[in-house]
């Protein structure tokens, strides 16, 4: 039986891998983006995933209390220790898969953070506070890209209905606690996600019909990331991320 | 390609409360609100403003270098207007 | 053409002597201003291609502050880019009509970016020796005779500074780390070294633009003036590290002040310039190719905003 400090950490930990891995996926839009503008606006979102990633892992790492860093966590676990969810971890595709996956993560997000400041972890409660604010703006972002990419030419409604197909599949599993957060809903730690679901659904579903898009009919789904079941992305993500940290054990950068 | 049909639009930005929003430079999008959000996103990384307007540089209607003689340089035989015109003598202090 | 200055020129001349600042409206020889647009496109040129060779190490860098700090850095080039594209559009050209003289190789970038980063170790002498270089050009810009350029430099060089000091301390790092990172640190400083000094450009006394810029006080420093000002600054940063100097013949030089220096190998100047250096092609490439698979995205908020403005009309 794990305590709940153990649990607490283990909770603080995958909400690092979502962010980090998020943002290290929208870092790569570095110098690849369609305009300078919008380089320069990605850049800005990625950070406040790492940034995000850093307060999550290191609160994660004081717990632990073992003398452990937010780079031990970042660069020294595997791909199936890493616990993030799978929508982060898909490789960024074009400009409107991008968008498509930060329109679904913004709005989840959106929810997300807004209940977990009133966490009883107080700590927890602290960086969803900080981090919400982030969040406003990139649904913000991501709702006008939705709504032009949406509404602009043929071809950006045509990558825009692909890349809500490629990526539908992958929702369900955020609505789904697992057991290590049923037991920190309960203390009244973690988020329970089935209480955003609706209004998620709600939000995205006002959100493509603006766009003139609409929810894929698709019956699939895939899930896993909580559990360290990963696609095939994670991996070939994780070892360009370590590469340099694990050549050279024990060094300081 | 299609850069050059997004507008030009020039950048203000207030940096603190009781400042003018001063100019910073230029950007470009495809209307205001997108203006505003990529001005934030360019201008503002350290923390370097407050408020932010934009306005389209098409929009703005300047005084020509042509002009600058008729436009200024009447002002500049009015000393009359500037405090310093007026020495006070020292007993009174200062007005 | 030899004819005499005419009213204008020479009333132009003289606001540049009295170090009045030229601003877009103002009458300038059509010399000045196509000389300013080649400075300073180019100089935006350097800073959006300039994110290629440090870009590629934001997925790899080693600690999640180091990850940050090159994000934030190589966004801030993009910025910069941004900054000096804006300033070179006062003088009434586009930005798409720079951006295809940079694609189809009528515009230059800096010579340097041709140059591979290699390791870590380069993300450490990028930021410390090449924007270093950098900014001591920019430094003395700031004081450049067209307003706009100089509120760039302005505005640049107080990012700048932070861009130098991260790329030191990842360099401290190395240098005070295992053996494996001080060699990765001496190694990339061999490289990186010389390409540094040929940032500043050819000895003045071959540089094709100089003397006019100087005149028209678009360029307020000699190339080989500025040059000496980095070698000297450099050499106790490198004592500091305790690394080997890669010019074996640095002396002091009393007399001038200043340090002597060995010659740089301008055959290889040259040669990269031309065209063969490891990376001429792979930047305009990767340039061109996210320009182009971006092409959609502005065209759709193209017809995006085609469409609301005909819709607002409809309403109205």
């Amino acid at each position: 039986m794990l305590d709940l400090k153990e649990k607490t950490k283990q909770y603080s930990t995958r909400l690092g891998d979502d962010s980090l891995i998020l943002g290290h996926r929208i870092s790569e839009w570095t110098s690849n983006g369609p305009f300078l503008e919008e380089d320069i606006a990605l850049g800005n979102v990625a950070l406040d995933y790492i940034g995000r990633a850093r307060m999550f892992y290191t609160y994660a790492a004081d717990l632990a209390g073992n003398g452990k860093t937010e780079d031990d966590l970042a660069y020294l676990r595997s791909e199936r220790e890493f616990q993030n969810y799978l929508i982060n971890e898909l490789p960024r595709g074009d400009f409107a898969f991008t968008m498509v996956r930060q329109l679904f993560v913004d709005v989840f997000f959106s929810y997300y953070l807004k209940a977990l400041t009133n966490s009883n972890d107080t700590e927890l409660a602290a960086i969803a506070t900080k981090s919400l604010k982030e969040t406003r703006y990139h649904l913000r972002r991501s709702r006008d890209w939705t709504l032009r990419l949406g509404l602009g030419t043929d071809e950006s409604k045509a990558r825009m209905t692909k890349a809500l197909a490629e990526i539908w599949g992958y929702v369900h599993e955020l609505f789904e606690p697992d057991e290590l957060e049923l037991e920190l809903i309960a203390c009244g730690i973690a988020v329970d996600t089935r209480e955003i679901k609706d209004n998620w659904f709600a939000d995205i579903g006002a959100i493509l019909s603006e766009a003139d898009l609409a929810i894929p009919d698709a019956e699939w789904a895939v899930r896993g990331g909580r559990k360290g079941y990963h696609t095939e992305h994670l991996s070939m993500l994780l070892s360009v991320m370590q590469s340099v940290h694990r050549a050279h054990p024990g060094a300081n950068w | 390609m299609s850069l050059e049909n997004l507008e030009l639009f020039e950048v203000f930005v207030r940096s603190s409360r009781g400042l003018d929003h001063k100019h910073v430079g230029s950007l470009h999008a495809e209307d205001a609100e997108h203006a505003l959000d990529y001005a934030r996103d360019c201008y503002t990384r350290r923390s370097e403003g407050i408020s932010i307007w934009v306005v389209k540089s098409a929009d703005i209607c300047s005084s020509q270098e042509d002009d600058a003689p008729e436009f200024f340089d009447p002002s500049d035989d009015k000393p009359y207007r500037h405090a310093t015109y007026y020495p006070l003598p020292k007993e009174v202090g200062n007005m | 053409m030899n004819s005499l200055p005419s009213d204008l020129e020479r009333a132009f001349q003289a606001k540049i002597d009295n170090e009045y600042k030229i601003e877009p409206k103002d009458w300038m020889p059509a010399g000045y201003r196509k000389n300013l647009i080649r400075q300073i496109s180019q100089h935006a040129h350097s800073e959006v291609i300039g994110m290629q060779p440090e870009g590629h190490w934001i997925t790899r860098a080693p600690s999640l502050r180091r990850k940050a700090v090159l994000l934030a850095k190589v966004q801030d080039e993009a910025g910069h880019g941004l900054y000096l594209y804006s300033a070179t559009e006062t003088m009434g050209i586009t930005r798409a009509e720079l951006i295809d003289a940079l694609q189809t190789g009528q515009a230059k970038y800096a010579s340097i970016f041709n140059y591979p980063t290699q390791t870590w170790g380069d993300i450490g002498t990028v930021g410390w020796l090449v924007d270093g270089a950098a900014i001591c050009n920019q430094v003395s810009l700031q004081r450049t005779s067209y307003g706009p350029y100089a509120r760039s430099m302005i505005r640049i060089c107080k990012e700048e500074s932070f861009h130098q000091r991260q790329g030191y301390q990842i360099m401290m790092e190395l240098a005070k780390g295992t053996p494996e990172q001080k060699s990765m640190a001496q190694d990339s400083l061999n490289r990186f070294y010389w390409p540094s000094l040929m940032m500043f450009g050819p000895h003045d006394s071959e540089s094709a633009h100089s003397a006019k810029s100087m005149k028209w006080k678009i360029k307020r420093e000699t190339n080989d003036d500025l040059r000496q000002k980095f070698i000297d600054q450099t050499v106790p940063q490198i004592e500091f590290l305790g690394l080997e100097h890669p010019d074996k013949d640095l002396k002091w030089n009393e007399e001038r002040g200043h340090y002597d220096a060995g010659e740089i190998d301008w055959e290889e100047f040259h040669n990269v310039i031309n065209g063969n250096g490891h990376c001429n092609r792979q930047r305009i490439s990767h340039h061109v190719a996210a320009h182009e698979e971006g092409a959609w995205v502005r065209d759709a908020q193209n017809a995006y905003n085609a469409k609301m403005k005909a819709r607002r009309a409809e309403a109205a």
